[in-house]
């Protein structure tokens, strides 16, 4: 059985890991340069001190990186469209599986060959391009403050993502006995399941940190964000809001109803000095003219303290939830660990639908 | 191999009932001679695509007709020719069967009633010796 | 003797509707059984709950004296050829032979490849792309080189032209001589099964309709004609399977246990053919089920 499923895979595999093979010569030509580049340009700028300019130029310089990215996050996908899909679907749709399963081997051998093999060789492409793009890519992450938006293009997620899709794939083609609608269900279902994860799994992995502070009230530009930033940079920022004395949250990014040309105050009449922030509440101290004398561009410092008074009266606070650097590993650890834990479920599952439906 | 079967899809005769009737009409024409062997079942079945038992049954009816002998291990033999059997008596039977149709004749059949009053008789006869 | 399938009251439903059921059958070992109805019948039903691709909604059945399971032992006696002779196309006819050898734990890689010399096959040549009938042969090369005890075959030269067909029964008959193999073998072709069987089963309606002997069923059966007559009139043993009347002659297909003396009736002996198409027709105007203890001669 391991012959024959070799027999029937070894085109794909030839031509995956020829691909893989291409690519990795590619990395290995530009690799040391990159590094090279590396120590030469921001190590010693950043021994001396700020060099933001020097760093968002080495940063700025890489086409191939935004596409090897892109390949890692398509690689899993594509590895349950034409590896995971096909394996079973092919064989109930052509009819062949009357002549596997009763040539010798057992059902469950026949499925427990194939998902071993097929799997470990979908792992095995994810695993070997995921690393050779976190190696080829560590001296631009290093001066990168963002980790975390590539968090599935790096480290050992992209071999769960795989051993999720085949799995999937596999489920898929075993059920609707079909290529073409187990192809469509498995992309839209492992879409779907990495969405989910990614926006209502991984943040809460981990119970996230808050830093909270009095809100700085909007400056004179009529703009203001957060005056929170994180205490390191690359920390993952989940949400940055307002709360009110009470704990609801009233703003987003550190600010309350600012949008162009809002400041989010409503005026009383005329004159009376009586000012309210809008959605929050009317402030206890009295405001002086917005404008000064002779129509000037915008309030008059006097306006915006007493703002600040108001904003820090009514108790109004910036809250920060985060997930710090630190945690980039073990989350990488978690999420990978539910990818193949799901996998491992979709395994069952088949072996439990063929004893099922197939004697 | 001296003789090959065929069948015919169309004969009224089981694919069994056509292997004696060649076999005999060959021993009748003195195709077959004591000593030949008549094909072994894996070539005629090999050549019509029929159940071996069929030409099993067929050799096992010509062996108890006395015709053929098998020999285990080797084949089916011719052990004696028709020619000699039958010939003696076609003469006395051919008369008598001459008066018969003449009385038939005479008692006014015409000829589509004698052949299915002799076809009848012979069938009905025939089933009655099997039994 | 253990038969080479038994089935008791056997069933299979696909949602609602029971592509076969209460089938009993006791089939003896060592013959070409062949199982012969109309489409949809329930055949390629039966044969996929023999070989252990399906599994009973009711009922039981035991091929060789067990029951069709997914384990290797039993995986092993039976050979099957199925419907359309499915090939992997990508694959070669060589590798075909090398996937018997990898699969089954007796494989005769000697003798398959004999045949497939025999046969002029390429072993190079991709499966996909092997003609109808040669597609047959190498299927059927795999089912026999792995030494069965039992051949299940579902409608093997359905779709092959008369060259073909004529081929493949030889290649299948010349095995049986040669190994002690029960076949099963299902068609609608009448013709071919009339010179291949020796063991009859008519399905119709998802039920056996009859059951037996090739020799037994025909000496069974007659056609019986003469002047017009009520059925209820015919003795209590005579079985009517087909009847047709016009206003002055009747003419009954029956089934009788011994021989007709009533000089009224021109008795005939039937074809095989007449006798499944009999039971065919009987079975399409539902004109009742074949009451267990006449179904089954032995």
């Amino acid at each position: 059985m391991i012959a024959l499923t070799w027999r029937q895979f070894r085109t794909q595999a030839a031509l995956a890991f020829g691909l893989l093979a291409a690519i990795a010569v590619a990395l290995a030509v530009t690799g040391p340069a990159l590094v090279h580049l590396y120590d030469t340009s921001v190590l010693p700028c950043q021994a001396q001190g700020d060099c933001s300019l020097v760093t968002s130029a080495f940063a700025g310089r890489d086409h191939l990186l935004q596409d090897l990215g892109t390949v890692l996050v398509v690689v899993p996908g594509l590895i349950g469209l034409f590896w995971g899909a096909p394996l079973a679907a092919r064989e109930l749709e052509t009819g062949t599986y009357q002549l596997a399963w009763t040539q010798g081997v057992t059902r469950k051998r026949w499925l427990a060959v194939k998902l071993g093999l097929v799997g470990l060789a979908s792992m095995a492409v994810a695993g070997l391009l995921s690393l050779m793009v976190t190696w080829w890519s560590s001296p631009l992450d290093r001066v990168n403050t963002d980790l975390f938006a590539q968090f599935g293009q790096r480290g050992i997620v992209p071999l769960g993502y795989a051993a999720f899709a085949f799995a999937l794939g596999v489920c898929a083609g075993l059920v609707l006995h079909r290529t073409v609608p187990a192809m469509a269900v498995t992309v839209a279902v492992f879409v779907g399941v990495r969405l989910a994860v990614t926006y209502w799994v991984r943040p809460y992995l981990f119970a996230p940190l808050h830093l909270i502070a009095g809100l700085r009230a909007p400056n004179g530009n009529g703009s203001g964000g957060g005056g929170l930033t994180p205490s390191r940079p690359g920390d993952w920022v989940l949400s940055d809001q307002v709360v009110n004395a009470a704990g609801r949250v009233i703003g987003q990014d550190g600010a309350i109803n600012l949008g162009p040309g809002r400041l989010g105050f409503a005026f009383g009449p005329a004159g009376d000095g009586r000012v309210a922030l809008q959605g929050v509440g009317t402030c206890p101290n009295r405001f002086p003219a917005l404008f000064g004398a002779g129509g000037g561009q915008g309030p008059t410092p006097a306006f915006v303290r007493a703002t600040q008074e108001c904003v820090t009266r009514l108790g109004l606070k910036e809250v920060l939830t985060y997930q710090p650097t630190y945690r980039y590993w073990p989350l990488q650890w978690y999420e990978t660990g539910i990818f193949a834990g799901l996998a491992l479920i979709l395994a069952g599952f088949c072996f439990w639908w063929l004893r099922r439906r197939y004697a | 191999m001296v003789i090959e079967f065929h069948l015919n899809a169309r004969s009224g005769l089981s694919p069994y009932q056509q292997i004696v009737q060649q076999v005999r009409h060959a021993l009748r024409l003195g195709l077959l001679h004591e000593g030949d062997q008549l094909p072994t079942v894996k070539d005629a079945v090999e050549r019509l695509a029929i159940n071996p038992n069929t030409v099993l049954k067929a050799y096992k009816e010509l062996e108890h007709a006395g015709l053929v002998a098998a020999r285990p291990g080797v084949g089916t033999f011719v052990t004696k020719t028709l020619s000699d059997v039958s010939l003696a008596a076609h003469g006395p039977l051919r008369q008598d069967l001459r008066r018969w149709l003449a009385q038939a004749r005479r008692a006014g059949l015409d000829d589509e009633s004698i052949e299915a009053l002799f076809q009848d008789t012979f069938r009905s006869s025939a089933a009655e010796d099997v039994a | 003797m253990t038969a080479a399938l038994a089935a008791e009251g056997l069933g299979k439903r696909y949602g609602r509707r029971w592509a076969l059921s209460d089938c009993t059958l006791e089939v003896p070992p060592g013959r070409v059984v062949g199982l012969v109805g109309p489409n949809g019948a329930g055949k390629t039903t039966l044969l996929h709950l023999a070989v252990g691709l399906l599994r009973p909604t009711a009922g039981s059945i035991e091929v060789l004296g067990r029951p069709p399971g997914d384990n290797a032992g039993q995986i092993g006696r039976v050979g099957f050829v199925a419907q359309q002779t499915p090939v992997y196309s990508r694959l070669s006819v060589a590798d075909h032979l090398r996937l018997g050898g990898w699969l089954n734990p007796q494989w005769d890689a000697e003798a398959a490849r004999r045949r497939i010399s025999q046969l002029g096959l390429d072993p190079d040549q991709r499966a996909g792309r092997l003609s109808g009938g040669e597609r047959a042969q190498l299927a059927l090369t795999l089912a026999i080189a792995k030494r069965p005890e039992l051949l299940v075959l579902d409608e093997p030269v359905a779709s092959l032209d008369p060259l073909a067909r004529r081929e493949f029964l030889q290649l299948l008959m010349s095995t049986v001589v040669e190994h002690e193999v029960s076949i099963v073998l299902s068609s609608h072709l009448v013709a071919d099964l009339e010179r291949v069987c020796d063991y009859l089963v008519v399905l119709a309606s998802s039920r056996v309709q009859v059951a037996g002997d090739v020799d037994d069923l025909l000496a069974a059966h007659r056609r019986l004609t003469g002047p017009r007559r009520d059925p209820a009139a015919l003795p209590a043993d005579y079985e009517v399977i087909e009847e047709s009347h016009t206003n002055v002659q009747s003419s009954f297909i029956v089934r009788y246990g011994g021989p007709v003396y009533d000089p009224a009736w021109t008795v005939e002996e039937l074809s095989l053919e007449d006798v499944v198409l009999a039971y065919m027709s009987r079975a399409r105007s539902g004109a009742g089920v074949a009451r267990r203890g006449l179904s089954v001669l032995r």
